[in-house]
């Protein structure tokens, strides 16, 4: 019969790589002696070979193989756990995972690196080369050349066979399966009956089988039970056999009978023998087919799955429940409503107000998934760049189970792994350095994550020399990102660190490349809604602080009002709202106003004159300042009047329209309108531009912004 | 029955509903619109609805002939005026101002935008021969814009290209 | 129909090991590793147990072992689904009292005609 696998595909993939992930963390944590660890590594690496068999991901059979026989050396204690073998199993998890997914994709993978590892993995074993054990094959006997024959078989049993489980029963009715058979008991070992232990086995047969299967087919029914009987398989020609089975016969026929003698003559025609094979020869083939078809599709669809606990789903079901009551609550209401009614119907829009926000909650807490995911792959990763470094280094991890948001997950991935690599390379001293100050002379790099707000916070930090204040400024003043007179606080010195073009390494390393990465880091950060900020101190190491939005669908906002159009900004990048004190506002250069905040200088940017805007409200006398800050840059946007706070649906203006500069997005509002919601660095950057421009034209006019600006921008 | 199936099975339904409206109809069919006393005609099947004027919500700093975006239902959609676009009469906005909604479909993406215009006319029957070439004599539309001129009894409707129209607004809209 | 107990620590091998025994009719029972099979098969009785070998807490060779020690599981036929076909693999499985190993890479058509050996 014909059984489709293909449907547990996907299931397998998913453990392959839950396997894989659990291959190397234990391989990096692994400690010597730690058997524990090493049948765990084994266990997964068996469970892929032998799902890669199933489904015929051969590339991934073989190459798995190699890992499992280093493995099961490693096992038995027949080999030392060598670092350097470490190194190499790491790598192969690496090939196993390049191959499961080009398996996966039906895609090409990188040959050489699995040539590669695939000879560091031989010559390994071939240390100990007595290993002998093969790949089994996934189909055997795959043709033959059916020729009928018949064969004598002569199998006595030990007395202990069905101690096994084993029954000679079944045994002849798969033989008889293969053809036709012919069954003699032999009884003449049997007991006097009070000597019999009813659990012991006296008889022995002689069976004739006509059929064309070979004799190791034949030998494979006795297989579970070789060692336990004695076997005798010979083929005979017809004349023979009737000799033969003649004579077998006049002596069984004498002796008594027994129960196992009524086995009547089980005789199936070798037609249907050969249909069998016949199906199972084009099932097989079709499954591979099928195979090669399938996957893909199944990958395919399964890129935009999400595992989902199901108390979230009972949760949501429960609230859809909820939600449910509510409506039918409400449209009895409306169906013969009165105004001394009124008081249910505000109690019932309440409660469909908690509803809503109620089941919008469990909706985005579907998407969440903890950090952790994002966070696996770092000891690897610091593990092998300790490697290339010589450093040494530990990681530590903290808030693991913190959750994010699936796509805001996947895309700050990448620069998390730059600013780790850039702690790795530019904040971790050499050891020697390390001790000369004093420190432990390995170095410590810690990744957290934290809710805050509405927000979630991911520290990157290293305890290692900080950033050189005095070189960055210099670099910059080299790099003319920065004038050399400019007065700069700390953080807005750090921030240079950003800027296009910028590195303090002394020599390029193949780590964090050219500093080209950096500025990518904070476009990708800014791209989610997010910031980044760092903190160092000289000596006791650098903090980077990367402040992420929960979900890239919904947006805490603020509405406010400028002329007729009501706009939205950001809370998490909104600083404090303030009605301006006409006394703290400077003047400069034209029409560029300056609000002392404390003791810094926020340049006042009115929307309505950015956005072209007609409104009453164009006077800063007693404005509404809302100060936002983006890259280490405070402004106060003006505004008419402020509206109220609320959770906004973020989307896309591109899909039909195109991106805007100094707009994110736009969003729907309660009554149906569309408002746009700001994107706060880019009205900075608009300012800017604008200010510089302006600069260009009047340039005797120096404006005090030029002195906070943090390097030119294009 | 398995979904990758049924998704098979949804294309060759809509080919017959296609055929059917070809059936009834020979050639394509347009609607036609007035800016100011010109006739205009875009390609029907473009045609996503048409929509009484309501006040969009601005986009900062955008070209004069994008009035601003509206919601409809749910997704927002950017509405051009193609009397200021083509320069054509007086941009003025009242009870039978209508906008066209308008979708084109490229390959991958489709891209939605509503034309505001000063009245829809009528639906036109045109053979694929009946579409002249348009005498290139700079009138105050681009020619990218103009398909064709067709001719309805005495006059002459200019056919547009809905995808120029709308591709072409993505360039402009860059500065 | 014959009742399967089917232990396997892998979630893809077992759900097609089970996915393959009840297209042919098998009733089966599932396990994640050799404890909570032992757990399953003290509650009730199975006329064949498949069980893989390499699993955490309780490994196949083990669980094979315990069942042997229950009364009702004297003469079950016990297959370990296994990839090492070493001799000294089936020794030590022989010794604990399996009846007969199927060879993986998991295979439907082989399996449904293998375990026509020792049960119905």
């Amino acid at each position: 019969m014909s059984v489709d696998l293909s449907q547990f595909i996907p299931s397998f993939l998913e453990e392959s790589f839950e396997g894989l992930e659990l291959m190397e963390s234990s391989l990096l944590n692994l400690q010597p002696g730690d058997h524990e660890s090493i049948h765990s590594i084994f266990r997964a690496a068996h469970s892929i070979k032998g799902g890669a068999g199933t489904f015929g991901f051969d590339s991934v059979t073989e190459f798995t193989h190699l890992v499992e026989t280093l493995l099961d050396e490693m096992r038995d204690g027949r080999r030392d756990v060598d670092p350097k073998d470490v190194e190499i199993l790491l790598a192969a998890v690496d090939c196993m995972r390049l191959l499961i997914e080009a398996a996966r994709d039906e895609e090409d993978y990188d040959q050489d690196k699995v040539a590669q590892t695939t000879k560091q993995l031989e010559q390994t074993l071939a240390v100990n080369s007595d290993d002998n054990s093969t790949i089994p094959a996934a189909s055997e006997n795959a043709e033959q050349t059916p020729a009928m024959a018949k064969y004598n078989i002569h199998f006595v049993p030990e007395h202990n066979l069905a101690k096994t489980g084993n029954d000679p029963l079944f045994l002849f009715s798969a033989l008889a399966e293969l053809g036709e058979l012919t069954i003699k008991a032999v009884t003449s070992e049997l007991p006097a009956l009070t000597d019999i232990d009813p659990q012991e086995l006296y008889l022995s047969w002689n069976l004739i089988l006509t059929t064309e299967a070979t004799i190791e087919e034949i030998q494979e029914i006795f297989e579970w039970v070789e060692d336990e009987c004695e076997l005798k398989i010979t083929q005979i020609d017809n004349d023979k056999v009737t000799n033969d089975s003649d004579k077998t016969t006049h002596k069984d026929v004498s002796n008594e009978e027994l129960k196992q003698t009524d086995i009547p003559t089980i005789a199936t025609t070798s037609q249907s023998s050969d249909n069998n094979a016949e199906q199972a020869n084009v099932t097989s083939g079709g499954v591979s087919k099928e195979q090669a078809a399938k996957p893909k599709t199944k990958a395919k669809a399964e890129v935009g799955s999400i595992r989902v606990g199901v108390d979230k789903v009972d949760n949501l079901i429960n609230l859809v429940g909820e939600l449910v009551i509510t409506q039918s609550m409400l449209s009895e209401l409306g169906n013969d409503f009165q105004m001394d009614k009124i008081e249910r119907l505000t109690n019932g829009l309440e409660q469909l107000l908690q509803n809503t926000k109620e089941l919008q909650e469990s909706v985005m807490r579907i998407r969440m998934l903890p950090i952790s995911f994002a966070f696996n792959r770092f000891p690897r990763l610091v593990h092998d760049l300790a490697i290339k470094t010589g450093k040494a280094m530990e990681l530590v991890i903290k808030g693991e189970q913190t959750e994010l948001d699936k796509t805001v997950m996947e895309q700050i991935g990448d620069p998390l792994v730059h600013l780790v690599r850039n702690a790795v390379d530019h904040g971790i001293e050499s050891a020697e350095v390390r001790l000369a100050n004093g420190k432990p002379e390995k170095g410590t790099i810690s990744l957290d994550a934290y809710h805050q707000g509405g927000n979630i916070v991911i520290e990157i930090s290293d305890d290692g020399g900080g950033i050189d204040r005095q070189k960055v400024f210099a670099k910059a003043v080299e790099k003319g990102i920065v004038e050399p007179n400019a007065t700069l606080t700390d953080s807005q010195v750090f921030d240079l660190l950003f800027e296009p073009g910028f590195s303090t390494a002394d020599q390029v390393t193949d780590i964090s490349g050219r500093g080209v990465g950096m500025d990518v880091v904070k476009r990708n950060i800014q791209s989610l809604g997010g910031r980044i900020q760092v903190e160092s101190t000289a000596g006791k190491g650098s903090c980077f602080k990367v402040n992420l939005p929960l979900t890239l669908a919904i947006l805490d906002g603020q509405l406010v009002k400028v002329g007729s159009e009501t706009y939205i900004i950001p809370l998490i990048s909104i600083v404090e709202s303030l009605q301006v004190d006409n006394e703290l506002v400077n003047r400069v250069s034209g029409d560029m106003a300056l609000y002392r905040l404390r003791d810094e200088n926020v340049p006042i940017l009115p929307i309505y004159q950015m956005f072209g805007l007609k409104t009453e409200y164009t006077s800063i006398n007693n404005a509404l300042l809302v100060v936002v800050e983006a890259d280490g840059q405070k402004v106060g946007l003006m505004v008419d009047n402020l509206l109220a706070q609320q959770q906004v649906v973020i989307k896309s203006l591109k899909e039909n329209y195109q991106q805007v500069i100094g707009i994110s997005g736009a969003t729907i509002l309660g009554d149906g309108s569309v408002a746009m919601i700001l994107d706060i660095p880019g009205m900075i950057q608009m300012a800017l531009t604008h200010a510089q421009n302006k600069r260009h034209n009047t340039p005797h006019n120096k404006t005090s912004l030029e002195n906070t600006v943090i390097g030119e921008y294009s | 029955m398995d979904i990758q199936d049924l998704a098979t099975d949804i294309p060759s339904q809509g080919e017959h509903a296609v055929e059917g409206i070809e059936f009834i109809t020979s050639g394509e069919q347009y609607l036609t619109f007035l800016l100011a006393s010109e006739q205009y005609a875009v390609d029907i099947l473009c045609v996503e609805e048409i929509r009484s004027w309501e006040r969009p919500t601005k986009i900062p700093n955008s070209p004069s002939y994008i009035k601003g975006v509206i919601n409809m239902r749910g997704i927002i959609v950017p509405i051009v005026d193609l009397r200021v676009k083509f320069n054509i009469g007086e941009a003025s906005y009242h009870e039978t101002t209508v906008v066209i909604v308008l979708t084109y479909q490229a390959e991958e993406t489709s891209r939605t935008i509503g034309f505001v215009v000063d009245a829809v006319s009528d639906v036109l029957n045109v053979e694929a021969t009946e579409i002249k070439n348009s005498p290139s004599f700079g009138g105050s539309v681009q020619p990218q814009y103009v398909e064709g001129l067709i001719n309805v009894g005495k006059s002459v409707v200019t056919l547009l290209n809905v995808e120029n129209l709308q591709q072409v607004e993505q360039h402009a809209l860059n500065h | 129909m014959a009742k399967v107990l089917v232990v396997d620590d892998s979630n893809s091998i077992r759900d097609m090991v089970s996915f393959t025994l009840k297209s042919a009719g098998y009733q089966t029972v599932e396990a994640k590793d050799g404890r909570e099979g032992l757990n399953k098969a003290q509650g009730e009785g199975f006329d064949l147990v498949i069980s893989d070998v390499n699993m955490p807490n309780m490994d196949g060779i083990t669980l094979c072992a315990e069942l042997r020690k229950l009364a009702n599981f004297k003469f079950t036929p016990i297959l370990m689904l296994t990839t090492e076909s070493s001799t000294d693999m089936k020794m030590r499985g022989k010794s604990a009292g399996a009846t007969g190993w199927l060879v993986k890479p998991f295979n439907p058509e082989k399996l449904l005609a293998t375990i026509k050996r020792v049960v119905r």
